[in-house]
């Protein structure tokens, strides 16, 4: 489709879509930014450098970062085998990629507690997956799973394997092909995929929240702190933890588009 | 040159059969996805059905439970609907207009993809509750509550699944043939003609897939509704609340059912919408 200079009809449907857009994804931020600033910098301040809250804080990012590096690592992998191979079944193991997307968090979060609770059918698993951030862990790893896949898979079946053969009929190692040969060429897709990871991940609440328990000070994740916060009407605290929590959100989504423009670039 | 020699030289001297290795990869990945993926599914499937199709009947037919389904349901179709609509105009003004700050809405489109679920939830509780201007103003003037109402849920839904049908169209809809639309006008049709007989067929499917996939995602949506909805049982408690809640009260055995039911929407529509796009995809590439 050419585009166009706007014309009459253009300025009404420009209209419409700004109004929409402001009033649905910008007015909410902007009411979030005065209430917390509403008493100056120093309640939002002295609410975030709570020892409390940077502690729940530093439970939510380390979550994110090991999730997404572990989805990094193991969504390589799955991608080139989705990729490169075939085999009987590879489809539907290709659609079970997505699903993460649309099973509610909570649900999962009830499955570990079912699989590794109290009386669950695992109870007597070696490592202690029910109220524990280990658990929290695997979750984080599940709900945000499909995006360095999905970013990579088509980078990945553009290139075609010439390259890749090339590489090793030359004598290049497995590993020595994948790091001078796949690596440059989804170098871009990944960081993408894993930034969208980590924005999925820091905001992860509904399954951290079943599968921790919420245990003040061991698997209080940024998330449900804000949660508790609400209910024991510690306003400043949960405001505050959820403007940091946007803020971070605000600059992966710069993250996001400049490197948006990368990729396009090649 | 000599680099490349030694490459080879060293290559040669090992063992390189890549065979094994790649049969190892292939089987990670294959166990991996199932463990993460399937296994979930499946605990959930015999879960719920474990003690018979009665029990299970039972689980779900509650009043309580069956209102928080359908809650889900009618809320998060509603919104795709609207999202339809929406969505589409939003990636028309994208692709078709030239104006000033339209690489800022095209990035704050993403937001939602980027703002944890939870803080959606308080930012709208700030904007539209009751203590608040706007609040007060909409409750008094217009007699509309927002907050701990089913509207309130409805919008938490739209605001998440806004993004989703835009990032569905818009390549499509920037891929569209000129000249066919050229064709159309130099016969006469008008733009809206033009629009419904020659635009609007070849954007449907993707408008349908992003709708679907927004109702899939905000089935399951928890963060922002247990917020904004104040879970009152019967009237504004979704499925995903109503299976939260009996977990944390260890009533294990009454979740089981609710889930199976919303799991098994979300999974046949996303699988649906998948093997549906393909074989639309497939169709018209045979076509031409």
């Amino acid at each position: 489709m050419k585009e166009r200079n706007l014309s009459f009809g253009g300025i009404l449907l420009l209209a419409i879509v700004l109004i929409y857009a402001g009033v649905l994804l910008l007015a909410p931020v902007l009411a979030l930014v005065s209430n917390t600033f509403q008493n100056g910098f120093e309640p939002f301040w002295n609410a975030i450098t709570d020892g409390e809250a940077l502690g729940t804080l530093w439970l939510s990012i380390r979550l994110a970062v090991l999730a997404s590096t572990f989805n990094a690592i193991l969504g390589v992998m799955v991608a080139w085998v989705l990729v490169r191979h075939t085999f009987w079944g590879k489809g539907f193991l290709n659609a079970l990629v997505d699903l993460p997307l649309v099973i509610s968090p909570v649900i999962v979060g009830y499955v570990m507690i079912v699989l590794f609770g109290r009386l669950g059918w695992l109870k007597d698993f070696p490592i202690k997956l029910a109220f524990s951030w280990e658990g929290m862990l695997v979750l984080t790893v599940f709900v945000s799973l499909p995006f360095v896949i999905r970013e990579i898979q088509p980078v990945l079946s553009g290139m075609g394997k010439e390259q890749e053969e090339a590489a090793f009929t030359l004598g290049a190692t497995p590993w020595g092909t994948f790091w001078r040969v796949v690596f440059p060429a989804i170098r871009h897709a990944l960081t993408y995929g894993i930034v969208l990871t980590l924005a999925r991940s820091l905001g992860e609440f509904g399954a951290v929240a079943v599968i921790g328990g919420g245990t003040q000070g061991s698997t209080e994740s940024a998330t449900i702190y804000i949660y508790r916060s609400l209910n024991d009407r510690n306003y400043a605290g949960a405001y505050s933890m959820a403007l940091l929590l946007g803020i971070i959100s605000v600059v992966i989504l710069i993250i996001m588009n400049n490197l948006r423009i990368h990729k396009r670039g090649g | 040159m000599a680099q490349a020699v030694a490459h080879l030289d060293n290559g040669a001297s090992q063992e390189r059969n890549p065979q094994m290795m790649f049969w190892g990869l292939r089987l990670s990945v294959i166990i991996y996805l199932s463990v993460m993926i399937l296994m979930p599914i499946l605990v959930i499937s015999v879960q719920g059905l474990r003690d018979g199709w009665d029990i299970f009947w039972v689980s779900i037919s509650r009043p309580v439970a069956w209102n928080a389904i359908w809650l889900s349901v009618w809320t998060a179709g509603i919104m795709a609907i609207i999202n339809i609509v929406m969505g589409t105009t939003t990636a028309y003004v994208l692709v078709r207009y030239r104006f000033w700050g339209k690489g800022i809405l095209n990035s704050l489109i993403d937001l939602p993809f980027a703002i944890p679920t939870l803080v959606t939830g308080v930012m709208l509780t700030l904007l539209y509750g009751p203590q608040t201007p706007l609040g007060s103003f909409l409750d008094d003037e217009l007699g509309i509550k927002v907050i701990y109402s089913q509207t309130g849920i409805i919008l938490a839904l739209l605001f998440l699944g806004y993004p989703f049908v835009i990032r569905s169209v818009q390549p499509v809809m920037a891929k569209l043939d000129i000249a066919q639309q050229e064709a159309s006008h130099t016969l006469g049709a008008s733009q809206f003609t033009t629009f419904r007989r020659v635009i609007l067929p070849a954007l449907l499917p993707a408008m349908i897939t992003g709708g679907l996939l927004s109702f899939a995602r905000a089935l399951g949506e928890f963060g922002s509704i247990v917020i904004i909805s104040g879970n009152i049982p019967m009237r504004t408690q979704t499925a995903a609340v109503y299976v939260y809640a009996q977990v944390e009260g260890d009533k294990m055995a009454s979740a089981s059912g609710v889930s199976l039911v919303i799991l098994s929407i979300a999974l046949f529509t996303t699988l649906g919408v998948n093997f549906w796009y393909k074989r639309n995809r497939r169709v018209n590439r045979e076509r031409t």
